[in-house]
């Protein structure tokens, strides 16, 4: 195991991390689910690269420095998402999630279909730009706005509409601007991974991006436990590593995490950190709320002893 | 005229597969409203049995595909005690029963891989290759059994949820679950015969579709293209999944024939998000406004 083996994993990590954030938003604070966000990272990693690379090895490249890739990324990601927003986000839970599936297919299957861009033969020739402490430096800043935001009146907001979408709607909130704001923002994160995941790998191919990509990314934020930033972080790096601890299984490691998603699915659907977070505050509430599980647990027991056990035979019959 | 004959022709044929398919897809919806997207493993598990009952167990076709059909039964039921019963039990909400579909998906794909192998299999050839000539239009004999039996099982499938009692059941479980249970009808049975009778279509399916093409492990990802058609015709709704399927069908040879075969698998994918943003309930659909 040596550094550069160990730094690729991190970097992959912190790229999904990056994704895996935005979709945290989207899903663990909004409510809504999407099964297309690889689309998103596409659209981000293929303008980047439009940015990036050098003119004499494509013609169609621009050959301007990383960072104009990364905002061109992040922003080609999020204006189309507000498109995809505009027609798809009136649509109710399970056909959000099959629209948002068709866009991300559609999305690869043109890709393939653009011969500028090497079709389905992939581009070769992307510059290697995405280091590591440039990836977490941007996860830093993604974890800390996303913090910020879900604190602000906007984040409750999502969070509202998330949990009762009626009620929020009755309260004056603007569900339809929280879900597409949710959604844009998710986008731009993914569009800006996305970037970073070209400038990592040097070569991109629209069947990187495919519905398995998606799939991944929601079961990250599922495993990491929705509404949790921390959990989200977890997830990411965890899960990215988990196939490269597996890989003396060699073929048998994605029976395990197949396996693995329905276990977790099954028995913690919290996933690793449910609404909670790994900050001092997030701990202490943690803390309280489950000395007052176990109270009121020691005061049934104590009530259910009151009654001669007959709770228990009512239950045993 | 005799092309756009021909191509309507291949199209019922490819159609009538994807009418398979898309029946399992819409009948769990109808039932429990989540998009089951471990069916596509099940089917690609069909056409596996199917293939190793004709090559290693040297069965008559039939018989083969019988054997599939019962192994693909049997899977389904195995995948909706494993994977959504605890769910179901829980009251889980509909994301987690997608996602748990999604890695019986992934755990079903890989099983495969892992001990069957990668490789693209050809099923030997049971049927000859010479088409049946009717004037100038040419049927391949596969072709037609395809369209023949997908006909025979959709019209047994319709015809058993229409009269029987238990199909009747069935009719009032896609209404109105809970009220279901008050009446005294068992819905967990309801629930495995569901599972029960969408893997036997996917395992005639699975069998049809490795003869017609090859038996991959990422079959369950064409199969994909099936449940766009479940949601084409309106998620739910029998009727609507056969005719969704006809038509996607159809215009995808359409699109193959007069435009590009590179463009087949996009137009289904066009065709799913124009549907949602036109019509999110299909074309015969329930109306799914207010769900939540």
């Amino acid at each position: 195991m040596d550094w550069t083996y160990i730094q690729g994993i991190l970097m992959l990590a912190g790229i999904n991390l990056i994704s895996v954030l935005g979709l945290s938003l989207l899903t663990g604070f909004t409510g809504l689910f999407s099964f297309g966000h690889a689309g998103f990272m596409a659209i981000g990693a293929y303008i980047g690269a439009l940015m990036t690379v050098s003119p004499s090895t494509t013609p169609a490249g621009l050959g301007l420095p990383f960072f104009v890739g990364i905002i061109a990324g992040g922003a080609a990601a999020g204006i189309v998402s507000y498109f995809i927003g505009r027609i798809t986000l009136s649509l109710k839970g399970d056909y959000f999630c099959i629209a948002t599936l068709g866009f991300g297919e559609a999305t690869r299957l043109l890709l393939n279909n653009v011969q500028i861009f090497g079709g389905s033969r992939g581009w070769p020739g992307v510059p290697y730009k995405s280091t590591l402490p440039v990836i977490v430096l941007v996860d830093v800043v993604a974890v800390l706005f996303l913090a910020n935001l879900i604190k602000s009146r906007h984040g409750r907001n999502m969070i509202a509409v998330r949990e009762e979408e009626l009620a929020a709607q009755v309260s004056g909130i603007d569900v339809f601007k929280y879900k597409m704001t949710a959604l844009i923002i998710s986008a731009v994160y993914a569009g800006v991974a996305g970037v970073f995941f070209g400038h990592y790998m040097t070569f991109i191919q629209p069947k990187m991006f495919s519905m398995t990509k998606s799939t991944e990314l929601t079961i990250i934020v599922i495993f990491g436990g929705l509404g949790s930033i921390s959990g989200s972080v977890l997830g990411a790096v965890l899960l990215t590593a988990l196939p490269e601890i597996l890989r003396a299984f060699e073929i048998w490691r994605l029976v395990f995490y197949g396996a693995a998603v329905i276990l977790i699915m099954i028995s913690r659907p919290k996933g690793l950190m449910g609404g909670m977070e790994l900050t001092p505050s997030g701990i202490r509430k943690a803390q309280l709320e489950r000395k007052a599980r176990l109270e009121a647990r020691a005061e049934a027991r104590r009530l259910n002893g009151l009654e001669d056990g007959s709770a228990d035979e009512g239950r045993g019959a | 005229m005799t092309q756009f004959f021909q191509q309507v022709i291949n199209g019922l044929s490819i159609g009538s597969v994807y009418a398979l398919m898309a029946v399992g897809y819409s009948l769990v919806y109808s039932i429990m409203n989540f998009s089951n997207f471990a069916h596509g493993g099940v089917i690609m598990l069909g056409a596996y049995f199917g293939f190793f009952s004709l090559t290693l167990l040297h069965l008559p076709f039939l018989a083969a595909f019988l054997l599939a059909s019962i192994g693909t039964t049997i899977l389904a039921i195995v995948v909706e005690r494993i994977a959504y019963k605890p769910l179901r039990e829980r009251k889980a909400p509909f994301l987690y029963f997608i996602i748990s579909a999604m890695g019986a998906s992934i755990l079903l794909e890989n099983i495969v891989i892992a001990t069957i192998g990668p490789t693209f299999r050809t099923y030997p050839e049971v049927f000859a290759r010479t088409p049946i000539s009717i004037g100038p239009l040419a049927i391949g004999r596969l072709d037609l059994l395809m369209f023949v039996i997908s006909a025979v099982c959709l019209t047994a499938l319709i015809l058993f949820i229409e009269k029987t009692k238990m199909g009747k059941a069935i009719q009032a479980a896609a209404y109105n679950i809970k009220a279901c249970a008050l009446m005294g009808i068992n819905t967990d049975k309801v629930i495995l015969i569901v599972f029960g009778l969408g893997g036997f279509l996917a395992g005639v399916a699975g069998v049809f579709f490795g003869m017609k093409y090859t038996v991959y492990p990422q079959i369950g990802n064409i199969t994909t293209k099936s449940f766009i058609a479940a949601v084409f015709g309106g998620l739910g709704s029998l009727p609507g999944a056969v005719l969704g399927s006809v038509i996607l069908g159809i215009l995808e040879t359409f699109v193959a024939g007069y435009l590009s075969s590179q463009y087949r698998d996009l137009i289904a994918f066009v065709i799913l998000i124009g549907v949602l943003i036109i019509r999110p309930s299909g074309i015969m659909g329930k109306n799914t406004e207010d769900k939540a």
